[in-house]
């Protein structure tokens, strides 16, 4: 029985590429693995947004409007519902302007109860060193 | 011998990380690693069948297939990320699999090392 932690850093700017929205769904892939693993073994995952990843959880993003297809808000929003571990970087934040206010921190709509943390470089860099294996996106 | 996770999401043509991942693949499989080779998005233009071999482009099949068959090498590809594109089941190259994004993170599980290449 045992554990592996997988740490997802997002630091590409969501639409441009897939990269990002990639990042999300196999994250949030890591609910279901457990049918290609012996019993008690776990993978678990979290998601630190960096860079131009901080993008990726802007509020009220108009995918859906504009190009028909579902939102990374919405992805962002279903990793924090699953209650994964989601750290943003402080410092970028601060670098575009960019406030709590203008973030999807929570999946209360949804009846989640997990709320994703702003957090100094720092705390990131924590993160992935204790992470088994890390995951750029 | 351990083994080598590669993820990848870059696609075949319009990027060279497809080419440098399998050539990582190449020279730990000839050292007798097992590797799980994973593509994502774009990357699983790697897995349709038919393609020819142009001097200006890259043509990965023959690899692919010397690295199966050692039995060291396996190669899947997200199942949703190819039927979006239009790569159906019959359009799979011998010897790849199609499987959800879980058998990826599951893969990670027991890999000594997992190289993930997320760009584009």
């Amino acid at each position: 029985m045992a554990t592996k932690k997988l740490a997802f850093v997002v630091r590409s700017l969501p639409y441009k590429t897939e990269a990002s929205r990639l990042a999300l769904t196999h994250a949030i892939s890591s609910q279901t693995v457990e049918i290609y693993l012996n019993d008690g073994d776990l993978v678990e995952a979290s998601i630190s947004y960096v860079g131009d990843g901080v993008f990726n959880i802007l509020k009220n993003q108009q995918a859906g409007k504009h190009y028909g297809i579902t939102t990374n808000e919405g992805h962002a929003k279903n990793t924090l519902l699953l209650d994964l571990k989601v750290l943003i970087c402080k410092e970028d934040l601060d670098k575009f302007g960019l406030t709590e206010e203008n973030l999807v921190m929570d999946a209360e709509d949804l009846g989640g109860d997990m709320r994703a943390n702003i957090v100094s470089y720092n705390e990131i860099q924590k993160e992935m060193e204790t992470a088994d294996h890390l995951l750029f996106c | 011998m351990g083994k080598l996770t590669i993820g990848t999401f870059s696609s075949l043509v319009g990027s060279m990380s497809l080419d440098f991942a399998v050539k990582l693949s190449e020279a730990a499989v000839k050292k007798g690693h097992k590797v799980d080779f994973w593509m994502s998005g774009n990357a699983t233009m790697l897995a349709k069948k038919g393609q020819k071999a142009f001097k200006d482009y890259s043509f990965l099949s023959k690899t692919l297939q010397e690295m199966l068959a050692t039995g060291n090498f396996n190669i899947t590809a997200c199942e949703a990320c190819a039927e979006a594109r239009g790569y159906h089941k019959e359009d799979c190259p011998d010897g790849f699999q199609r499987k959800s994004m879980d058998w990826y993170l599951a893969s990670t599980f027991e890999a000594d090392r997992v190289l993930h290449i997320g760009g584009d």
